[in-house]
């Protein structure tokens, strides 16, 4: 079943923004570029990680900072890394005063409620909420005009989204009900939440994009953009191909052979990812971005610039 | 590496690799004699395909000696292979520690136990663990080589089976729930407000839901807690092997160092790493102007031009790759470091898995001439 797409409003017209994807795909780094995009417009954004994944403020800094708490990056861009553990004890710190945080200190609460399967993405989602409202309920914070969630690999990134849907199902009355409830119909609201969907032109990050898409239908959820990450460029014809094949016969220079093969696996390799991007191109009509692969040691801030100009022109 | 082992644990983040790394290990031993396991969580439908594998099955499966022909590899031994499905191995596990059918039923029936078998995470790490245990004890194979479930942070293999077993052992909330247990005692003084608290933040029907669940298991948390255990010292056995499988870029080798000091710390016995998708160093110590000459006599200068700007970007990628897995190998002492180039196209066939398994199971000398291959 193709998935169906919001045609509007636009994604960094939403409060909230999902970037999922299969691991190792670069979503924090479509994430980050996005927040740079939406910063240069004068968003205040704060790219939001969860799972203490440290990866986003480890592209800006290498020292050992408190990442659990809103760092500001560049003008008017801040990352957080969530904790589940951080979130609990400041959740009920506000739900329910001193008795929340003494509750919130026994060792046998804390092994209760993370020993609780999914409590931990009840949690994080929690903090990802609250980070999006307008009032926050974390005294003195200033409220910001979109936070993205780089959310945890996908399987888990559907299963993330339906947590507090889940929850409030399980818990049927009560504050974690009504809670989860609340949390449910932010996510399921498209003018407040959208989702991105990260994939690498490869057959299984492919696969679970589709997978994906087809998940958040039935949940009634709107895919609002795919992006396709690190795509080699299409350097050669096809006719120059034999050429490049005919002078590997030709020559015996070692390093010519070297490059020779190097540029014909590498143009393997990029038509094998164009097969790929089309499939995903037929299976989730759509919004498509492709981001070019970045040939460099480290993705650092002049990388991600880069790749935040070419998302800013797509989108 | 794997000589003399039992179980292969095949480790790492998200994206590396991991199925075909594995489905690769699996097939070397069994051309060396074996009778070898591998068990798969998600593998691309192809590689799936390729092997014969079915989905409803969740078990293992011989892959038929006609798919493995091949004029280059004889197998000697037998590869089975098996795709795990987490919610049926939780559900069989139940029915098999369940005192009676009656009650398998009424807790595959629950609702907690329906959530927690299915959407949340930890369960298809717990459940591979499981499936992990009853092979092994089952006795019918040599060799059992896991692909560990997807999840983005390796750690979460070695952490959320423990959290989900935590829960399924009811420790805490037994302690609460007890009639003469600190929660009991508690509410029915009325005084403290810990479990008021507790009802305050979750909800009633939670933690009687959450109750009921935890009478229906009964005794049967003593069997989790039995098979924790029993899990534990398997995955510490001597004849268990942890294999960190990575590519080389930043990242992976990052989250592969930490899981390897985490390994370290844990006393796990941990045997070696990986590393998919290596550009090797093609260029050597020569000035990258002159491959653009040495291309000149066979290419017209505009082609040359883009397979030495395309060459030129290889080589950015191949230091990249040095750097990272000189600073990997600085922190695996003795530990093997095997090499896997970037090859032309996915690996999601036999021919596949057999190119990885040449680069996998080479000898020094065969290595060194596989690498040459590639530079000339």
């Amino acid at each position: 079943m193709p998935a169906i797409f919001g045609a509007v409003p636009p994604l960094l017209d939403k409060r909230l923004v999902f970037v999922t994807g299969k691991g190792g795909v670069g979503k924090s780094t479509v994430a980050i570029a996005l927040g740079l995009v939406a910063a240069r417009r004068g968003l205040r954004t704060i790219v939001a990680e969860l799972a203490s994944q440290e990866r986003v403020q480890g592209l800006f800094f290498e020292d050992g900072r408190d990442q659990f708490r809103e760092l500001e990056i560049v003008p008017g861009l801040f990352t957080i890394s969530i904790d589940p553990q951080q979130a609990m004890e400041e959740y009920l710190r506000v739900k329910a005063g001193t008795i929340g945080q003494a509750l919130g200190s026994t060792r046998l609460f804390q092994a209760f409620a993370m020993a609780t399967p999914g409590m931990r993405e009840l949690l994080s989602i929690g903090k990802v909420w609250e980070l999006a409202q307008l009032h926050r309920r974390t005294r003195g914070a200033a409220p910001y005009d979109l936070v993205i969630v780089d959310a945890p690999a996908t399987g888990h990134g559907v299963g993330l989204l339906r947590t507090p849907r889940t929850f409030a199902d399980i818990a049927r009355v009560g504050p974690i009900a009504h809670q989860g409830r609340t949390i449910a119909d932010t996510i399921a609201d498209p003018e407040f939440t959208g989702v991105i969907a990260v994939a690498t032109p490869e057959e299984m990050p492919v696969n679970e994009t589709v997978v994906l898409a087809d998940e958040l239908a039935r949940d009634e959820l709107l895919l609002d953009l795919v992006v396709v990450n690190a795509l080699y460029p299409e350097r050669f014809e096809p006719e120059e191909i034999d050429e490049l094949n005919s002078a590997l016969t030709r020559t015996r220079s070692a390093l010519a052979r070297s490059a020779l093969r190097a540029a014909l696996s590498e143009h393997a390799r990029a038509a094998t990812q164009r097969e790929q991007r089309d499939r995903l191109r037929d299976h989730v009509n759509g919004r498509l971005v492709e981001l070019p692969y970045v040939f460099a040691e480290n993705i650092a801030q002049p990388e991600l610039e880069l790749l935040s100009e070419a998302l800013e022109a797509a989108l | 590496m794997l000589d003399g082992k039992r179980v292969c644990v095949c480790a790492g983040s998200g994206g590396v690799g991991k199925t075909t790394t594995s489905a690769a290990i699996a097939l070397g031993m069994a051309a060396a004699g074996g009778k070898v396991a591998v068990v798969t969580i998600d593998p691309a439908n192809r590689l799936a395909d390729a092997l014969g594998l079915q989905e409803l099955e969740n078990e293992p499966r011989r892959v038929e000696p006609a798919r493995l022909a091949s004029s280059d590899l004889e197998v000697k031994g037998e590869l089975w292979a098996m795709m795990l499905d987490p919610k049926r191995t939780f559900d069989e596990l139940i029915d098999r520690i369940a005192p009676d059918p009656e009650r398998a039923e009424e807790i595959k029936a629950n609702r907690v136990y329906r959530e927690l078998s299915t959407a949340v995470s930890g369960s298809q790490e717990l459940t591979a663990i499981a499936k992990l245990h009853e092979l092994d004890e089952e006795g019918r194979f040599d060799l059992l080589v896991l692909d560990t479930p997807p999840s983005r942070n390796a750690l979460e293999f070695l952490d959320a089976p423990g959290r989900l077993n935590a829960f399924l052992e009811g420790r805490a909330l037994k302690a609460f729930m007890r009639p003469t247990g600190v929660g009991m005692r508690v509410l029915g003084r009325g005084a403290l407000p810990l479990l008021g608290g507790l009802r305050r933040i979750t909800g009633i029907d939670l933690i009687s839901d959450l109750t009921v669940f935890f009478q229906l298991l009964g005794d049967m948390t003593k069997d989790f807690s039995q098979r924790a255990a029993q899990v534990e010292a398997l995955l510490r056995a001597p004849s268990t092997a942890f294999v960190l499988v990575t590519s080389a870029a930043r990242e992976p080798i990052d989250e592969a160092i930490w899981f390897a000091e985490r390994l370290e710390a844990d006393e796990l016995p941990f045997a070696g790493v990986v590393v998919n998708r290596v550009h090797h160093d093609l260029l050597g110590d020569r000035a990258p102007r002159e491959v653009r000459r040495s291309l000149a006599r066979v290419l017209s200068p505009a082609l040359a031009a883009r397979v030495a700007e395309n060459f030129r970007d290889y080589h950015v990628l191949a230091r990249r790759d040095e750097n990272n897995l000189a600073r990997l190998a600085s922190h695996l002492g003795e530990r093997r470091l095997l090499l896997v180039p970037q090859l032309d196209d996915d690996v999601h066939d036999v021919d596949g898995l057999l190119r990885i398994h040449r680069y996998l199971f080479a000898s020094q000398a065969e290595r060194d001439r596989l690498v040459a291959d590639l530079v000339a």
